[in-house]
């Protein structure tokens, strides 16, 4: 089974990584382009065959190393 | 008095800060962050600046879970003392012992340069060598030192006078301009200016060498 974690800053911290793709976006003359948030994707190959126990393990795993909770939240996917 | 400094993959500034607490009296061992143990007698330990494991994930996150981590855990939780400069500070967020996240800083440009910090507190050995109110300057070389935290958080660090060190002028977009942050029982530093790199005269700036005498000093005391 895979697994895939989006890690996307919380709603309300500043993204100053997104804010400069936002600005060249501008540049390049994609006017309509009113906000840019920057996260990340990380796929994870399991050995676990139980989707509801694996998804309760994988969001254990976010919750101590892959996501860091004070400034990011995280959704978790099974595929 | 014993110093232990931690060295990951990556770390850069180990060395530099085992130097500034030589030069201040203390006995310094390096540790390995294999090593699951710290050396008997230990009463600060040292976390370095650098890129540990290269930045991988976030910065600090994955040595934050090296084996030593539970050692330097169990010694704060037993009223040690730590010090965290730059990445170390980065690591200590990430280990639970500090508060709050250290952000890509808000004008996104890696930093290199002299900063203008004011002493906050006096009410701990970090700043023994010096005066509350006083102004120093010491160099930050940082990518990641947008401090940040919730606002209940920030009133219970303010209330509780647990900022050590404030930018004079905030070059990174830190909250409340905090440059280095106390553990609630003040034991506990991290900060992200480098007081290692201004220990010595010949090198230009050694306002960095009164955090080492005054720490050394007031353990010395206890």
């Amino acid at each position: 089974m895979k697994a895939r974690v989006h890690v996307m800053l919380k709603d309300g911290v500043l993204d100053p990584q997104g804010e400069a793709v936002r600005h060249a976006l501008g540049t390049l003359g994609f006017s309509g382009v009113t906000g840019v948030r920057q996260g990340k994707v990380i796929e994870l190959d399991l050995a676990a065959t139980d989707k509801t126990k694996a998804e309760a393990e994988v969001r254990a795993m976010c919750e101590r190393l892959l996501a860091n909770t004070v400034i990011e939240k995280f959704s978790v996917e099974l595929i | 008095m014993k110093a232990a400094i931690i060295t990951f993959p990556g770390s850069n500034c180990d060395r530099d800060l085992a130097q500034a607490f030589s030069a201040a009296g203390a006995d310094v061992t390096h540790v390995w962050h294999k090593d699951s143990t710290l050396p008997a007698g230990t009463d600060i330990v040292g976390v370095p600046g650098g890129f540990s494991f290269g930045d991988y994930l976030r910065c600090g996150a994955i040595a934050a879970q090296s084996p030593i981590g539970a050692a330097v855990r169990a010694h704060a939780e037993r009223g040690g003392y730590v010090l965290g400069i730059c990445n170390g500070f980065q690591v200590l967020t990430e280990m639970g012992l500090l508060p709050g996240a250290l952000m890509r800083n808000s004008g996104l440009k890696f930093l290199c340069k002299s900063v203008g910090l004011r002493v906050e507190t006096g009410q701990t050995g970090f700043t023994a060598g010096y005066t509350a109110g006083q102004v120093i300057s010491l160099p930050i070389a940082h990518h990641d030192g947008n401090y940040t935290v919730d606002p209940e958080t920030l009133a219970r660090i303010e209330g509780e006078c647990l900022v050590a060190l404030r930018y004079t002028a905030n070059p990174n977009g830190s909250v409340a301009d905090i440059a280095g942050l106390l553990s609630e029982n003040r034991r506990v530093l991290g900060m992200m200016p480098h007081p290692e790199r201004a220990v010595d005269p010949a090198l230009g700036n050694a306002d960095g060498a009164a955090m080492f005498a005054g720490l050394i000093g007031r353990m010395a005391l206890a």
